[in-house]
């Protein structure tokens, strides 16, 4: 009997300070044992329960991605016990790390189609994933265009500034990044998510759009993206409610009959229309 | 169908002792609770119900799930799977049924909860019929009966100075090896056939309805005016025979510590707090609607079981005198109004 409460050693391999204001770190794991890295087979979208020994665990969206093999990255905020001890934790400390939890993005689905990738906030985590997936030569023929939004409230908070940097100079990548009001130094655009979405108009033929970030980012995106034409079947969200034990037996996570540690947390806005707002 | 004497239960229970891990009712105060018994003469088995389901034998309000010790550039893990054979005397037939549907939570297609299951797996069910049925009891509304034998190993019918004792299962047959006791005559079964005829239960609940309403009320008022009354105290959840939710927290000093499951509730504030401070059910209302909607909905949805056995330990344990049968019937009588 596979025991799922219990986690795979980690070793941490890079603590960085992610945003400026240093609410957001970013962590990279290696696995200690070689066949739990073998037995961690992950899609985009997934997540994974990590846990600091003494304080607890707590899920995060994996920020890698499965076409980067040997690590496992997690971006945390820093918001209770669990996150502040992780922020605390020195580079080479173990850790323990179970999963991989839920279902991922639907990339069988999106085979061939165009993909708009709105993101907001430290939420981009799973997104990084999805695009650094989809960017790597051998998926990336797999795919038709692929134009990513991203929001932040300054520059200082966009996470993963290099990997954008790099983004922006390819041809194969629309990277449009926004900031909430004018700063210095900062040419791009400046404006609200689901503003600069508008704005940009993705075309909704042949495409999904994957959405992910705070609440009311959520909720003022959706309607834009639904004048542009995306069905709901076609708009992809991410939710997070609380858990613990991330394979539907705590209770915890439940949006109607639907567990969202189980059978999400990645749904389409048509399958959350047909569940109670619980999220 | 076998006989045995009731006065030949203690020393049944004293020969199992040695082999298992016996559970049975004993009195505590001015309640029952089942416990580990030493010896045969400890278990009551002329008791009403357990004030606590004997879940918590197979699913403990607190248990470790594994320990763990720190060290340099490693950590020991130790998994604390209860592998111990138990058997569990004086089961009614609701909590008996409670099992099947926490099977259906703990031994999923896609995960396996290895503690429930292996002590699951590990324990004899030997179950007591009611003869009397308290006021609170429903269970023959959730198709449920004060004889039912479902779930059961051994199924206990009180026939004055002896059992009936009908075999439900091998392993319940295997408990009884050695015992010789003698097959049932016409007179006891006819005796144990009064008995099943005159044990009702006084409440029938109609749950006819109540699922095609849960399908569509989800925003209907009733559940505002139903949970005005409730406190969130949770002791309708703690005393549940079917649920389920727990938390998950280490326990550490220095180097070394555990992780604990302790029983949880969808009643707290705290169960779906998120770390952000938004909470999807921030007041009663939607706390309140979760309960009922977990055990007569989702779980419908999910297993195409409902997950209440009617033992109506809810009933008796609420502070505020919330009835769960009247709380089904005003929310089947409710509205109309949305389809
Ligand atoms: C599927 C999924 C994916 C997720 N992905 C990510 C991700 O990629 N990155 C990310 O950062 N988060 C992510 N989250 C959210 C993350 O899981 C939570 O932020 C995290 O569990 C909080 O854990 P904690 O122990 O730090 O908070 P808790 O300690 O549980 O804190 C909960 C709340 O209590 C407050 N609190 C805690 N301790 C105290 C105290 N001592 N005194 C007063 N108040 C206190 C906190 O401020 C917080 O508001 C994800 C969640 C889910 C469900
Ligand atoms: S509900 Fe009452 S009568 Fe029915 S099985 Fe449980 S204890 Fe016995
Ligand atoms: S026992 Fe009664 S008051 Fe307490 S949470 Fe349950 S219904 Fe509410
Ligand atoms: S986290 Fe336990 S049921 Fe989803």
């Amino acid at each position: 009997m596979k025991n799922p409460y219990v986690p795979a050693p980690v070793k941490l391999v890079r603590h960085v300070v992610e945003t400026d204001d240093n609410l957001i770190h970013s962590f990279t794991f290696q696995f200690l044992k070689e066949e739990d890295e073998k037995a961690f087979v992950y899609r985009p979208g997934q997540f994974a329960e990590v846990c600091v020994f003494g304080k607890g665990e707590s899920p995060f969206g994996m920020a890698s991605s499965p076409t980067e093999p040997g690590i496992l990255k997690f971006s945390v905020a820093r918001v209770g016990v669990v996150t502040s001890a992780l922020h605390e934790m020195p580079e080479g400390s173990i850790l323990g790390v179970r999963g991989p939890l839920g279902n991922s993005y639907p990339l069988e689905e999106f085979k061939g189609k165009n993909l708009v990738i709105i993101g907001g906030g430290f939420a981009f985590t799973t997104l990084r994933s999805l695009t650094t997936y989809i960017l790597h030569p051998d998926n990336r023929g797999d795919f038709g265009e692929l134009t990513v939004i991203y929001g932040a409230r300054n520059p200082g908070l966009l996470l993963y500034k290099d990997e954008l940097a790099g983004w922006e100079k390819r041809s194969d990548i629309n990277l449009i990044c926004t900031i909430d009001a004018p700063a210095d130094g900062w040419q791009k655009k400046v404006g609200f998510v689901p503003a600069v979405t508008k704005e940009v108009a993705p075309s909704s033929a042949d495409a999904y759009a994957v959405v992910c970030g705070p609440p009311v980012m959520i909720r003022f995106t959706i309607p834009v993206l639904e004048e542009l034409g995306f069905p709901p079947e076609r708009i992809i969200l991410s939710l997070e409610n609380r858990m613990k034990c991330g394979i539907g037996m705590c209770g915890r996570c439940n949006v109607g009959n639907k567990f969202v540690c189980k059978d999400g947390p990645v749904f389409s806005k048509a399958q959350l229309n047909k569940l109670p707002p619980e999220y | 169908m076998l006989l045995l004497n009731k006065d030949q239960i203690t020393s049944w229970l004293n020969k199992l002792i040695p082999a298992y891990q016996v559970f049975a009712p004993v009195k505590e105060g001015d309640y029952f609770c089942f416990q580990q018994i030493r010896s045969g003469e400890q278990a009551v088995l002329n008791y009403t119900n357990s004030r606590i389901p004997p879940k918590e034998i197979l699913f403990p309000r607190s248990e470790k799930l594994f320990c763990y010790r720190c060290e340099t550039g490693g950590v020991q893990l130790t998994e604390q799977v209860d592998e111990s054979k138990k058997v569990v005397v004086g089961v009614r037939p609701c909590d008996a049924k409670s099992f099947l549907l926490l099977d259906k939570v703990f031994n999923g297609d896609q995960y396996v909860d290895p503690y429930y299951l292996t002590r699951r797996n590990n324990t004899v069910l030997v179950g007591l019929g009611c003869n009397q049925p308290a006021a609170t009891c429903f269970c023959t509304s959730l198709s449920g009966g004060p004889f039912s034998a479902e779930g059961l190993d051994l199924l206990f019918v009180d026939i004055g100075d002896q059992y009936l004792v009908e075999v439900v299962t091998e392993r319940g047959k295997e408990l009884l090896s050695g015992m010789e006791l003698p097959v049932a005559g016409q007179e006891a079964q006819e005796a144990a056939r009064a008995v099943k005829e005159s044990a009702v239960c006084s409440t029938l609940v109609d749950l006819g309805g109540l699922k095609y309403r849960l399908d569509v009320n989800f925003d209907d008022p009733i559940w505002a005016l139903l949970a005005e009354k409730c406190l969130g105290c949770a002791a309708c959840t703690y005393t549940c025979p079917t649920c389920h939710c727990f938390d998950i927290v280490d326990e550490a000093a220095g180097k070394e510590g555990c992780r604990i499951r302790n029983w949880d509730a969808c009643m707290f504030p705290l169960f779906t707090l998120h770390g952000s401070g938004h909470n999807p059910r921030p007041t009663g209302k939607e706390r309140f609607r979760q309960r009922i909607m977990h055990k007569f909905k989702y779980f419908v949805d999910n297993y195409g079981t409902i997950a209440c056995v009617g033992c109506g330990r809810c009933i008796l344990s609420c502070p505020v005198n919330l009835d769960i049968r009247q709380v089904i019937e005003q929310i089947s009588q409710a509205g109309g109004d949305q389809q």
